[in-house]
C-alpha cells in the first residue's frame, strides 16, 4: 500500500537521506532501523508531509503523495506519533482524542452554534470513539485529566490512542517505546499487534529496541547515514554482517 | 550581601536625583519677551530628596518588603481553598454573567446621562475584547492591528449612510461582514508567520487601514472625518425631537410622552448591551465547538495539530475572521454611538487599549475579560480628579497588575468536556 521508491532528502550540503526505498504491504509492520544520527526520523518526515524531500518518490494507494501537505497527508490515512510526545499538554485526555477528531465532526458553524441533531449525533460519536480507544490502551479512567499529568508511559498510549481515533490506514510510530520501563515495552508490544491483527493497521516504526523490533517486526530496512543498508526479515538482518557491523563497528 | 544591597539603593537613589531634580527642580518663567530659570520652592525640593530617600529605604530593604508582600495573599480567606470543582465553577460563572446582565438592564434608568453614555462605550469595548480575545487569547496570535476591523465597521456604516441612506440596522450585519471578510483577507498572507512576526505585520496593517481613511479624502473624506450618521430606530420610530427620515415616526410621540434626549442614550446603550451578550454567548459556543478546541489545540502544539489532520490556515483563519466581525459589529455601534467618526478614532492606542483589556483579563477568559474591560474604560474616568495623572495612576495599576497577577483577572480555566465513565 506505500512504496518510497528512491527517497532523498538534502539540508543545504548535507545529504541527510540518500536513495532510501521501503515498501509496506497491507497488515503489515515493517520497521526501520540504524545507529543515532542516520536519517530515519527524516525519512519519517519526508512521508508524513513535514518535509519536502529532495528526490524520490513516495506512492500511498497508487497516488503520489510527496511534497503535499502534512495535514492532507493525515486525512489520507497516514498518521504519526512523534519521537518526543507530543500531545495537547493543557487540555484534558478526551479532548486530545476529541480534537484528532476534527475532520470526522460537523465542523460547519451555524450546525454548532444552533446545535442541530447532526452536529450533536456526530458529537456523541466522536466521545463513544474516544471512550473506546481509552479503554483500549487503558486510560479510560483517565479520561478527564489533563493530558499533561500522565505518567509518561501514559502519555505514550495516549499519543498511539490519538492516532487511531483518526481511523488510519498506516500508522508511524517513532521510537515508541523509548524511555518505558520492560513492562510497558511489553503492553506496548501486544498493542502494536494488536493494531495489525484486529484493526488492520500497517505499522511503520523506528525503533531501538531491539528485542521489540526482532518480534514484532514483518520486515525490517537498515538505514547508516542516510543510505540503505540492508532490508530482510528479522532473521536475515540479525545474521547481515553489514549489519552486524554497523552497530558494533568495524571488528 | 548588605552592603551590596546598599550599594545598590544609593545607586538608586541617586539615579532618583538625576532624573527627578532636574524636572521638578527648576522653573522656566517667562520674563517679558526672555524666559528665565529659576529655582523651585524649597517644598518642591524637600519632596524631590524625601523621594530619593523613600526609593533608598525601599531598595535596602526590598527584600523584607517583598516578603511582607507575600504574606499578603495568606490574609486573603479565599487563597488556599482547593480549586472549585468544574461544574460547580461553571455555574458560578454563569450566575456572576447573568447577574451582571441584570444590573447592566436596569443601570440606565438610575444613574444620569453621563454614566449612561460612559457604560455604552463599556459595552463596545467589551466586544472588542471579547472578539480579539478569541484571536490572541484562544488561538494565541498576537494581533496588534485589532482596531482596522473596527474601523472597517465604522467606515462601512457611516459610508453607506452617508451614500445609500441605509438604516442602522442593515449597517450592522453587512459592517460585520465586511470586517470579517478583511480579516480573511488581510489574515490570508500573514498566518503562516509566527508570534513576533505576525505582531509586527498585523501592526502594519492596522496602521495601512488608518492612514487609507485618512488620505483617500474623496471617498473618507480624510481628517475631516464624516458626520451625520443616523442613530438606530426602534421599528421605525426615531428619537430625536424631529423626524429626520420620511415615513418615520418618533418614539416619543408613538407612545405619548414628552421628549427627552435620555431616550436616545438609554436606547443605544440596550443595543449594545444586547449584541455584547450575543458576542459573549457566541463567542462561548464556539469555545466548545470543534473549531474552539481546534484553535487550542493549534496554539498548544501546532505540529501535532497538523499532523493529524487540522489545516494551520483554516483554523488560524476562522479565529482571525471571527474576531473581526466583532469588531466590525462593535465598530458600527460605536459610529452610530458617535454620529462623527475620522480616522483619529482608530489610532494604534485603540489596538493597545484593547489587547491591555485582553491580558489584564487573563487570556481567553471572558468573564475576566468584561471585568477587564469595565476597569480599563472606567478607572480614568474615575481618576480624573487627578487630572494630570490620571494616566500615571494607569500605568502604576498595570504595573502592580503584572507584578501580583501576571495571569490576569481572572485567568482562563477551560471548560472541560467530560466523559461519563459506563460502568
Amino acid at each position: 500500500m506505500l512504496e518510497v521508491k528512491n527517497l532523498s532528502m538534502r539540508f543545504g550540503g548535507l545529504l541527510a537521506v540518500d536513495g532510501v526505498s521501503l515498501d509496506v504491504q497491507e497488515r503489515e509492520i515493517v520497521s526501520i532501523i540504524g545507529p543515532n544520527g542516520a536519517g530515519k526520523t527524516t525519512v519519517f518526515n519526508c512521508m508524513s508531509g513535514f518535509y519536502k524531500p529532495s528526490g524520490g518518490k513516495i506512492i500511498f494507494e497508487g497516488k503520489e503523495v510527496q511534497g503535499i501537505p502534512d495535514y492532507k497527508i493525515s486525512r489520507l490515512g497516514m498518521v504519526r506519533t512523534f519521537q518526543h510526545v507530543r500531545l495537547f499538554t493543557q487540555m484534558t485526555v478526551v479532548e486530545n482524542l476529541l480534537v484528532a477528531q476534527h475532520r470526522h465532526l460537523n465542523t460547519n458553524m451555524l450546525a454548532g452554534l444552533f446545535g442541530t441533531p447532526n452536529y450533536k449525533e456526530r458529537e456523541q460519536s466522536a466521545l463513544d470513539r474516544a471512550a473506546y480507544w481509552l479503554e483500549r490502551v487503558g486510560l479510560l479512567d483517565l479520561s478527564n485529566r489533563d493530558a499533561g499529568n500522565l505518567a509518561y508511559g501514559q502519555q505514550r498510549r495516549l499519543e498511539i490512542a490519538r492516532c487511531m481515533v483518526t481511523e488510519p490506514k498506516l500508522l508511524m510510530l517513532d521510537e515508541p517505546a523509548a524511555g518505558l520501563n520492560p513492562a510497558e515495552t511489553k503492553e506496548l508490544n501486544q498493542l502494536i499487534v494488536s493494531l495489525k491483527e484486529d484493526y488492520n493497521v500497517s505499522v511503520v516504526l523506528i525503533e531501538h529496541d531491539m528485542s521489540l523490533v526482532m518480534d514484532i517486526s514483518d520486515r525490517i530496512n537498515v538505514i547508516n547515514q542516510g543510505r540503505p543498508l540492508a532490508s530482510g526479515t528479522p532473521e536475515e538482518i540479525r545474521h547481515n554482517d553489514d549489519v552486524i557491523k554497523a552497530y558494533l563497528g568495524e571488528a | 550581601m548588605a552592603a551590596n544591597n546598599y550599594r545598590h539603593a544609593l545607586f538608586c537613589a541617586i539615579v532618583t536625583l538625576i532624573i527627578s531634580f532636574p524636572i521638578l527642580g527648576f522653573n522656566l518663567e517667562a520674563k517679558g519677551v526672555n524666559i528665565e530659570l529659576t529655582g523651585a520652592k524649597t517644598s518642591t525640593i524637600v519632596a524631590v530628596i524625601l523621594a530619593a530617600v523613600a526609593v533608598f529605604v525601599f531598595q535596602a530593604y526590598r527584600d523584607s518588603f517583598m516578603g511582607l508582600l507575600g504574606k499578603l495573599p495568606k490574609l486573603n480567606p479565599l487563597a488556599g481553598r482547593e480549586p472549585m470543582e468544574q461544574s460547580k465553577r461553571v455555574k458560578l460563572e454563569s450566575w456572576v454573567l447573568t447577574g451582571i446582565v441584570v444590573l447592566a438592564l436596569f443601570w440606565p434608568f438610575v444613574v444620569s446621562r453621563g454614566s449612561v453614555d460612559l457604560a455604552t462605550l463599556v459595552l463596545i469595548y467589551i466586544m472588542l475584547a471579547l472578539g480579539l480575545n478569541v484571536v490572541v487569547g484562544l488561538a494565541g496570535l498576537l494581533d496588534l492591528g485589532y482596531v482596522a476591523f473596527y474601523a472597517v465597521g465604522a467606515y462601512t456604516f457611516a459610508l453607506l449612510s452617508q451614500y445609500t441612506g441605509i438604516s442602522f440596522w442593515m449597517a450592522l450585519p453587512i459592517g460585520a461582514l465586511l470586517a470579517g471578510l478583511t480579516g480573511m483577507i488581510l489574515g490570508f498572507p500573514v498566518l503562516r508567520l509566527r508570534g513576533d512576526y505576525l505582531a509586527i505585520v498585523t501592526l502594519g496593517f492596522g496602521e495601512i487601514i488608518r492612514i487609507l481613511l485618512n488620505n483617500w479624502t474623496t471617498l473618507t473624506g480624510g481628517p475631516n472625518g464624516i458626520g451625520g450618521i443616523p442613530e438606530p430606530t426602534l421599528f421605525g420610530m426615531e428619537f430625536g425631537r424631529r423626524i429626520k427620515e420620511e415615513g418615520n415616526t418618533s418614539f416619543h410621540e408613538t407612545f405619548g410622552i414628552a421628549y427627552s434626549g435620555e431616550h436616545k442614550v438609554i436606547f443605544l446603550y440596550l443595543i449594545a448591551l444586547v449584541l455584547a451578550v450575543i458576542t459573549a454567548l457566541i463567542i462561548r459556543r464556539f469555545m466548545r465547538m470543534p473549531v474552539g478546541r481546534a484553535w487550542e489545540a493549534l496554539r498548544e502544539d501546532e505540529i501535532a495539530a497538523r499532523s493529524l489532520g487540522l489545516s494551520r490556515t483554516a483554523v488560524k483563519l476562522s479565529a482571525f475572521t471571527i474576531g473581526a466581525f466583532f469588531a466590525g459589529f462593535a465598530g458600527t455601534v460605536f459610529a452610530s454611538k458617535q454620529g462623527f467618526i475620522s480616522p483619529e478614532s482608530f489610532v494604534f492606542l485603540e489596538s493597545a487599549i484593547i489587547l491591555a483589556i485582553v491580558v489584564l483579563g487573563g487570556m481567553g477568559s471572558q468573564l475576566g475579560v468584561i471585568l477587564a474591560a469595565i476597569a480599563v474604560t472606567i478607572l480614568p474616568e474615575l481618576a480624573r480628579e487627578f487630572s494630570e495623572y490620571r494616566m500615571l495612576i494607569f500605568g502604576a495599576a498595570m504595573v502592580l497588575m503584572m507584578v501580583w497577577r501576571p495571569q490576569g483577572l481572572l485567568p482562563m480555566r477551560r471548560i472541560h468536556i467530560t466523559l461519563n465513565k459506563q460502568g
